[in-house]
């Protein structure tokens, strides 16, 4: 009797998929990690797969928005952010503080950036978004001149501290990620972006507020991807020009493979920790076997094309 | 020499009185809408074949299968004489059948002879650039003579006028198969007077060499002028077929349109609504449209053929709820239910409560997060004032059947308590007992002082209306009180005679 | 007398359409010439046989990158791929072109078929463009590093000495610059199946319903991308003489820009194989102008990224205009 009821909650929560991949993989990683290993190797998966989702929740309110809306100068504000961010800090005592500020501007010029293009100049978004990102790493490469300032102690340690055995970091993203689901789900910001997402005209046609609510997305995903830079730089002592790089293609990865629409209107925020914890645990895996970096790459390529190929059945 | 020396075989001319085209009980189900039963249909070589219809009639449906782009779902297809069960386009093209439609089958980013190439495959070679230009030069120039249309020109920088000149031409051009039928959806729409005389003496032409036409028009002159046969169509059955003749005028076409009364019109209440309230949408008239205007708690009626800026009336009124219009002054605040439920109305992942929902966040919302009881208690009570059928309101709305989704779309408006409720044609596609218990609610909320324009495309819905506007051609050529209104004066107001 | 059926068109607003039809065109010519004359005054020395082919190296990976672009553009798509897929070549050609030359030729046909698979992957399964090239950019990327772990390797000497020829009178980019632009607009605007690809990429029903394949048509546009792609990779290891996996992530940028700029519309089914020749020559030349200004290459990115928000954005503008 429940067979059908579970395979219906499973289809409209696609999310379940990508815990039980990470646990699969997570299984089969054991035999290669004795005892203590185990441990080590969750936290740092954890730690890990919390960047993944700090540029992940952006991306997939961005994805969320359907109409091809997509940001793809995550990359370059990472970047940009990471080297603003530790340059405004400093040693002083309020070092963080400045750190973070200066983060958040940058975040939020450069959301704006991107949705000038997106909206006044009808640039389609994975353009404006491409070219704007090409402008963010040259003015970090500018900025930074090489050189990346020292990070500011209080931010160092956040990034490292555990409370528990868990990385302060991802106790703050948890946090923040059901802050993400809670305005999805219950305020009018977050309905207007999945309406939008599903049926644009109809949005448009009820009366919601749609231009607005695309440019406050955008400057959110450059907000969580500038931050995703300092904290990714202050954990490793300092910013560097690749910083950004692989996050492109990961920050898309988690939003696909966590369940969430590529057309837009279906976001999952759960997921997002699952299709982190999922990616992160596989190239654990993989280099716990011992495979190059080559392999790694093309299993997270397939992966993707696989699941992208699965799960969106024409309809 | 005439373009048309080479369009008809040998075979067509022996044969006059062959049936070209032969439909034998054909129908067509779209999901549990029936949109095509039992047809019979002879379109015989040589002759223009009119096909007349109100909406929903099933016009579309008929030519939509004949040209292999709909599959029937009942009934037996034959062309040239032989059994047709698997027509696909490509297949109707090559055994002589042309299509011009209303929505253009053209590619902007090409030329106008690179378009006529995408229908001849087998104009390769070299120099097949000269010939395309060549071949459609001709077909313009024989069809529309005098046209200034540049064969090297981009289609998307032509208006539609020329674009749909470059269609009818292209539909005629010959390479191998011989043209023996070209169906034209309303192709004189989009032509001003002259090119669309012209086109219309041009079929008599092709005729004479032996092709067919299949007929679609608002305008009763150029049926009259020009058709040999009429089938009158109605709720997707063939009711009538007229040869044409001296004693065929407009009223009888007009009448067989309407004659068939087998069922009373549905209807809510009584009609006792005077015009005379506080004016809640007003606008101006121009360019040959009448003023229009609605009143406190009056329904209004907006009909005439499909497309005719009905549409675009509402979408009006709508935006200028919203921003400051000169022509068009709105009072109070608008909400608008899609006729188009898949592609205008519906949030397909959402629940019924959140689809409902969504037009009056701000009524279930508290220090601006929406309190998640409160939206289901709105959406409990308007699933019951509506009897939505569904087990409970968190339930998604993809599942519901296409009335209750309806209803949901209406509730959502009602909900908003809107002073303006715009109907998109919102009944298409729904079953009766949701009809009857809507068209209720529409009456009790206009007793309470809301206003409702109403599009519909089913001239037994405006039975519900204070007042009727007929459209035709993006203008308001008509108003119809609900004293004088009956069908004959609506689909009379809804062809053109002239 | 009866009413004109379609007024003659005035002088006027005759002469608008005819400027938008060679705007498109004139654009980036213009801008291409502009920017070859203010190098010409700012380094006078350009101006000579090995000054144009010193300022014209690497524009032979460039061209072909672009071209690649232009093939998925034409039916709507965009490739961001097309940088690890011209890496991918670079590898496959440093390690095995020298020493097993059959190998190699078979790799490299197995990396054309791999586009077509992309291309056949996103029409069946009607998946956007770009989520999927991303996807096998690291897939590409994953081969390379597989092939060749750390840069090394060397390209065969033939292709380096092909790539070192020098043709006399003129030089050899501006030469291969000409025959691309040549058979590239012969190919995609002169053709009849030309056209039937463009009309693809811009009604891609009334294609159908007149009975053409998509799948074809997308595979075939996918595999000529992928054989520019190839020749990319193939000029680029004669010129750079050794493999590199991370060499070609810049010519994902490079190509769009370079193909928008040129004239291409992302909506589909408008390009232009010349318009992408001007295209790639400006992307080209917009760093060693920056180095001839003396303004650190650090903005490099900036400029080539601005450029091809600029011409988007005048494009919009100019859309209103007519309007």
């Amino acid at each position: 009797m429940t067979s059908p009821n579970v395979r219906q909650w499973v289809s409209s929560n696609a999310w379940v998929w990508s815990y039980a991949g990470a646990f699969l993989v997570f299984v089969a990683m054991l035999p290669f990690t004795s005892g203590h290993g185990v441990i080590q190797t969750t936290q740092v998966a954890l730690q890990f797969s919390t960047f993944y989702v700090m540029v992940g929740l952006g991306q997939m309110l961005v994805i969320a928005l359907g109409n091809g809306n997509i940001d793809l100068s995550i990359p370059g504000v990472i970047t940009l952010g990471g080297f603003v961010g530790l340059g405004a800090g400093g040693d002083g005592p309020w070092g963080a503080a400045t750190a973070a500020g200066a983060t958040l501007l940058v975040g939020i010029s450069a959301g704006l950036v991107n949705a000038i293009p997106v909206r006044i100049l009808r640039i389609p978004p994975m353009i404006a978004t491409l070219s704007s990102g090409f402008v963010f790493q040259s003015v970090a490469i500018a900025y930074s001149r090489g050189a990346s300032a020292a990070p500011p102690a209080l931010l160092a340690d956040v990034t490292t501290h555990r409370s528990a055995g868990v990385p302060d970091l991802t106790i703050i993203f948890v946090f923040l990620s059901v802050v993400v689901a809670f305005t999805l789900r219950c305020t009018k910001f977050g309905r207007t972006i999945l309406a939008l997402g599903q049926n644009a005209r109809a949005a448009g046609l009820t009366g919601l507020r749609v231009g607005p609510t695309i440019t406050f997305v955008y400057i959110i995903s450059s907000t969580f991807a500038a931050f995703t830079g300092l904290l990714l730089a202050a954990s490793v002592g300092g910013a560097s020009l690749d910083m950004g790089q692989d996050y492109l293609l990961f920050s898309i990865a988690v939003v696909v493979l966590g369940g969430a629409a590529i057309s837009g209107g279906r976001a999952s925020t759960a997921g997002v920790w699952g299709a982190g914890l999922l990616l992160v645990l596989s190239v654990t895996l993989l280099n716990v076997i011992g495979v190059s970096v080559g392999v790694r790459f093309l299993v997270t390529g397939l992966i993707i094309v696989l699941v992208l190929g699965l799960a969106n059945r024409r309809a | 020499m005439s373009l048309l020396n080479h369009t008809i075989s040998q075979q067509a001319l022996d044969a006059p009185a062959e049936a070209f085209v032969e439909l034998a009980g054909v129908g067509k189900q779209f999901g549990a809408v029936r949109a095509l039963s039992d047809v019979d249909l002879r379109i015989t070589a040589g002759r223009m074949t009119s096909v007349l219809g109100h909406n929903g009639a099933g016009k579309s449906t008929l030519i939509r299968i004949i040209a292999g782009l709909v599959k029937p779902s009942a009934g037996r297809v034959r062309i040239a004489g032989d059994a047709e069960d698997k027509l696909s386009p490509r297949h109707a093209l090559s055994l002589g059948i042309r299509c011009v439609f209303q929505e253009l089958s053209l590619c902007d980013s090409l030329t106008v002879y690179e378009n006529t190439r995408v229908l001849h495959p087998n104009l390769t070679g070299r120099r097949w650039r000269n010939r395309s230009r060549a071949l459609i030069q001709q077909s313009l120039d024989t069809i529309f003579p005098g046209h200034d249309i540049d064969v090297n020109e981009l289609v998307g920088r032509l208006s539609i006028g020329r674009r749909q000149m470059i269609e009818i031409a292209r539909a005629f051009t010959v390479t191998d198969v011989p043209v023996r039928l070209v169906i034209l959806d309303e192709p004189t729409s989009a032509l001003d007077a002259k090119a669309a005389n012209q086109l219309m003496q041009f079929t008599r032409r092709v005729r004479q060499e032996g092709c067919s036409c299949l007929f679609v028009s608002h305008r009763l002159r150029e049926i009259l002028d020009y058709t040999d046969d009429i089938v009158v169509m109605r709720d997707g059955r063939v009711t009538d077929t007229i040869v044409m003749g001296p004693n065929v005028s407009a009223s009888i076409l007009v009448e067989k349109m309407g004659a068939v009364h087998d069922e009373a019109p549905l209807q809510a209440g009584s009609p006792t609504r005077k015009a005379d309230g506080r004016s809640v949408v007003d606008i101006t008239g121009s360019n040959g449209s009448i003023p229009f205007r609605a009143t406190k708690g009056e329904i209004v009626g907006l009909s005439g053929l499909a497309g005719q800026g009905q549409r675009e009336l509402l979408l009006q009124v709508l935006s200028a709820t919203q921003r400051l219009d000169s022509h068009c002054k709105v009072t109070g605040k608008a909400a608008y239910v899609a006729g188009d439920r898949q592609s205008e109305g519906l949030f397909p992942l959402w629940t019924v409560a959140e689809n409902l929902s969504i037009g009056s966040l701000s009524k279930v919302c508290r220090l601006g997060v929406i309190s998640l009881r409160r939206e289901r208690t709105l959406a409990e009570r308007w699933r019951a004032a509506l009897s939505i059928r569904a087990p409970r309101v968190a339930y998604p709305i993809r599942l519901l059947s296409g009335g209750n989704q309806q209803k949901v779309l209406v509730a959502r408006a009602f909900a908003s308590e809107p002073d303006v409720v715009l109907f998109d044609d919102p009944m298409r596609g729904v079953d009766v007992n949701t009809k009857t218990e809507l068209y209720g609610q529409v009456r009790r909320l206009a007793d309470s002082g809301c206003t409702f324009l109403w599009y519909t495309t089913e001239i037994a819905e405006l039975w519900n209306c204070d007042r009727v506007y007929i459209l035709r051609n993006g203008r308001i050529t008509e108003e119809i009180p609900r004293h004088a209104l009956s069908e004959e004066r609506v689909i009379s107001a809804s062809f053109e005679r002239t | 007398m009866q009413s004109v059926t379609v007024s003659r068109r005035n002088g006027l607003s005759g002469l608008a359409p005819l400027l938008a039809q060679h705007t498109r065109l004139a654009v980036p010519a213009v801008a291409l010439a502009a920017m070859v004359g203010f190098s010409v005054i700012l380094q006078p020395r350009v101006m000579s046989y090995f000054g144009l082919t010193l300022l014209l190296r690497y524009s032979e990976p460039l061209l072909f990158a672009t071209m690649a672009q232009l093939c998925i553009l034409t039916v709507g798509d965009v490739d961001l791929s097309i940088g690890p897929f011209i890496s991918l070549v670079n590898c496959i050609v440093s390690v095995s072109a020298t020493s097993s030359p059959t190998r190699c030729a078979l790799e490299l046909i197995g990396c054309v078929i791999g586009y077509v698979i992309m291309g056949a992957f996103i029409q069946v399964r009607a998946l956007p463009s770009i989520v999927v090239t991303l996807g096998f950019s690291f897939i590409w990327l994953g081969f390379a590093l597989l092939t060749l772990p750390t840069p090394g390797g060397s390209a065969p000497d033939w292709l380096v000495s092909m790539m070192a020829f020098q043709p006399p009178l003129i030089p050899m980019p501006i030469l291969l610059a000409v025959m691309v632009a040549v058979v590239g607009d012969i190919l995609l605007l002169r053709t009849g199946y030309g056209a039937i690809l463009r009309g693809i990429g811009s009604n891609a029903t009334a294609i159908q319903q007149a009975g053409w394949s998509l799948l074809i048509g997308r595979t075939v546009l996918y595999g000529a991308a992928g054989l520019c792609g190839v020749l990319s990779g193939l000029t680029l290891s004669g010129l750079n003489t050794t493999g590199d996996p991370w060499v070609g992530a810049q010519y994902t940028l490079l190509s769009i820009a370079g193909a928008i700029i040129g004239g291409a519309e992302f909506s589909g089914g408008i390009v232009s194989p010349i318009g992408a020749v001007f295209g790639a020559g400006i992307m080209l030349l917009s760093g060693s102008l920056l180095s001839f200004l003396d303004i650190s290459t650090d903005w490099q990115l900036s400029v080539q990224g601005g450029l091809l928000t600029l011409v988007l954005a005048l494009r919009t503008f100019s859309a209103w205009g007519v309007r």
